[in-house]
């Protein structure tokens, strides 16, 4: 298991590196080298995942290691998605080193599972897992282009065209690709909500219970939507809607951690140390 | 041997005035071409003739004799005195000459460095050259491997990369923000050489309607026209703005044509689409604090010059390693050149078949295991006088003067046919 796991850091790793010399030598086929490398080590992240589901039956969330392991795993799965359909190479040098340290950070806690009690695996609930993961992965790619946007946007209006400059797209798909990743993203966590309501009525014989996890998803959903809003009614684009999609990435990560580490709930027991 | 040589002027050592004097036409190129091509020592000649060098590429037998007679024949043609542009000329030979003309097509010696016309001019110089057949062996070489060189520098380096002129730089920066200029919306406002080529490149990028405002509508619908546009009246651009993606303005207003509150109340409207404003006027048409609001940029005259420095910069920093390629291509040239010579080529050619005829030998002896010594050396001493008698015509014929002046050709011909380069 352990290799496993080893040797998708080590790929992830690799691509990062690749990634990295194609920023600075641009030559095409490093950027190829730290794609392919990418897969590969998602094809290990895939096999990790897959191990645990039939050592225990269970879609493997049981505790942080499990759970960040499959945060690596969509984050490369979103990224090879993403990069096929807009190709925008640069992002490689967000995706793969952070697909990378997660796994790092995932290997260096403890494995041991967590007893829970009341978990039903259902359809219900592998849903919900798997769409709020692979929709927070998106949201973790929109704050990236965020990011980027900002950056390309500062050089613009500052006209000091540097190393950044050149190597980064256009104001213009750095947003629309934002912009398609929150629409997404948002799709998936209000599809993984949902289920995860009906999963709760279920198990627990009510739909909100009013634990912190929920509440601050609840939260999230609440800026990515008024995000969508404004972008639809007065049409909130470029500098706004990054800056709100690195915002909407900063609650969703306090979801992710800040809520386990520093309040309680039911949903404890999977992410904390 | 022939030697190649190349004289001429060019930017650096002739001012505008002198290069203008001697500037040839297509049909003026041709005549000098044919001219020079009659002087006994000329053997193959070649003219190029841009705005910013005129220069002849000669293969020749003697060097002394036929610079002086280029330079006496461009001064009866143009009726210039030597004296006067003299100076001006400069002469390469040999490598020297070879290394010059790599560098002239692989635009390491513009005078903006990258630029991409003089290859396109060599070729056309070239073509004409092959139309009078005034070319040979040589400069058809030099040539193509002109060509090659000039092609690799192209895509190896980054000396064409980014724009060295204020309406391609503008156009580059309209592509960092809007990606794609395909079906974007133009307002011209005012006129001028800058903004009308700018409108041109923003046109071949197939950008969508053009809108022209200028001071006297007649103008305005002149050159609308022009670019199949519609004329709007000065009024009517703070209405415009609503719809249009790209400005370019250069009028000769001493105040702000677009200010700060028009375009910030238009951005409702467009629902914060990026409007990109250039400022070709001086003093400027375009409110600078519009680059303030979100989603709008404003580039002046003195922006893009500073893109444009940095973007030189960076094309000199590059052509370090376009020398590095013309070096290489000078030697392996030089490589080829040096193999021109009769001696050599006879060696080689025969160096060739006797390798041939003895392993071939030698495999037969190997199964006819029968023969006495004697017998082996008879055969081998046949072997030989095979060779020479095969041999014989075409070294005195390589050797002799008979074919003077088509050596060249008939040594790279042998080369080529019996495949002695490799």
């Amino acid at each position: 298991m352990e290799i496993v796991i080893i040797f998708t850091i080590f790929f992830y790793l690799m691509s990062t590196a690749a990634y990295f010399a194609y920023l600075f030598l641009q030559k095409n086929y490093l950027n190829r080298a730290g794609y392919f490398l990418l897969i590969a080590g998602f094809l290990c992240n895939s096999a990790a995942i897959f191990y645990g589901f039939l050592k225990s039956g269970l879609i493997p969330v049981h505790n942080l290691h499990e759970t960040l392991v499959i945060v690596g795993w969509s984050i490369a799965c979103v990224f090879i998605i993403f990069q096929y359909k807009f190709n925008l190479r640069i992002l490689g040098i967000y995706a793969a080193p952070i697909a990378a340290i997660v796994m790092i950070f995932a290997s260096q806690v403890s494995s041991e599972p967590v007893q829970v009690k009341n978990i039903v695996n259902n359809f219900w609930l592998i849903f919900h897992i798997a769409s709020i993961f692979i929709g927070e992965a998106f949201f973790v790619l929109a704050g990236g282009l965020g990011c980027m946007y900002l950056a390309q946007e500062h050089a613009i209006k500052a006209k000091k065209h540097g190393f950044f400059f050149r190597r980064l797209p256009s104001l213009e798909l750095l947003d629309t690709a934002g912009y398609n990743c929150i629409v997404v993203g948002f799709t998936m966590l209000t599809i993984g909500l949902a289920t995860g309501l009906v999963y709760a009525q279920m198990v627990w014989g009510k739909f909100w219970s009013w634990d912190p996890k929920e509440v601050w998803s609840g939260i999230t959903w609440l800026l990515y939507a008024a995000l969508l809003h404004g972008r639809f009614t007065v049409g909130w684009r470029g500098r706004k809607a990054a800056i709100m999609a690195i915002i909407g990435l900063a609650a969703l990560l306090f979801t992710f951690f800040g809520v386990n580490f520093f309040l309680d709930g039911h949903h404890g027991e999977f992410t904390r140390l | 041997m022939l030697d190649i040589v190349l004289l001429g002027l060019n930017h650096k050592t002739a001012p505008i005035e002198l290069r203008e004097l001697l500037s040839f036409s297509k049909e003026e190129t041709v005549a000098v071409m044919e001219g020079l091509q009659k002087c006994p020592d000329i053997n193959e000649v070649m003219l190029i003739s841009t705005c910013n060098r005129v220069e002849v590429l000669l293969t020749t037998s003697n060097t002394i004799n036929s610079v002086n007679s280029v330079k006496t024949h461009i001064s009866e043609f143009k009726k210039i005195p030597i004296s006067k542009f003299e100076d001006a000329f400069y002469t390469h030979d040999g490598k020297d000459a070879v290394r010059h003309i790599f560098r002239v097509a692989s635009s390491l010696d513009s005078m903006m460095v990258g630029e991409p016309q003089i290859l396109g001019q060599i070729k056309d110089a070239y073509l004409t050259t092959i139309l009078k057949k005034t070319s040979g062996v040589i400069l058809n070489r030099l040539l193509h491997k002109t060509f090659f060189v000039a092609k690799r520098v192209r895509s190896e380096t980054g000396i064409g990369d980014h724009a060295v002129s204020i309406s391609y730089a503008a156009i580059e920066l309209a592509r960092k923000i809007f990606g794609n200029l395909e079906g974007k919306k133009v307002l011209l406002v005012g006129a001028g050489e800058m903004a009308e080529l700018a409108v041109e490149h923003l046109i071949r990028n197939r950008t969508g309607e053009i809108f022209v405002a200028n001071r006297t509508f007649e103008r305005g619908v002149e050159l609308s026209n022009k670019f199949k546009g519609k004329a709007i009246r000065i009024e009517e651009i703070p209405d415009c703005l609503k719809v249009v993606d790209i400005i370019i303005s250069s009028t000769g207003s001493p105040n702000f044509v677009i200010v700060r509150d028009q375009v910030k109340g238009v951005m409702r409207s467009r629902r914060n689409r990026p409007i990109f404003f250039i400022d070709i006027a001086v003093p400027r048409d375009i409110d600078p604090d519009i680059n303030r609001l979100n989603n709008s940029y404003v580039y002046d005259i003195d922006d893009l010059k500073g893109v444009i420095e940095e973007n030189i910069k960076d094309r000199n920093k590059e052509s370090i390693k376009g020398e590095r390629i013309v070096d290489e291509a000078v030697i392996s040239f030089q490589h080829w050149y040096e193999s021109l010579e009769v001696v050599p080529t006879i060696v080689a050619l025969r160096n060739k078949i006797d390798t041939i005829a003895r392993t071939e030998v030698d495999k037969t002896l190997q199964s006819l295991n029968n023969l006495s010594d004697n017998d082996c050396q008879a055969i081998h001493r046949m072997t030989n006088s095979l060779i020479n008698k095969i041999l014989h015509d075409p070294t005195i014929f390589l050797k002799s003067d008979g074919c003077y002046g088509d050596r060249f050709a008939y040594i790279d011909l042998t080369r080529r046919l019996f495949n002695l380069d490799d």
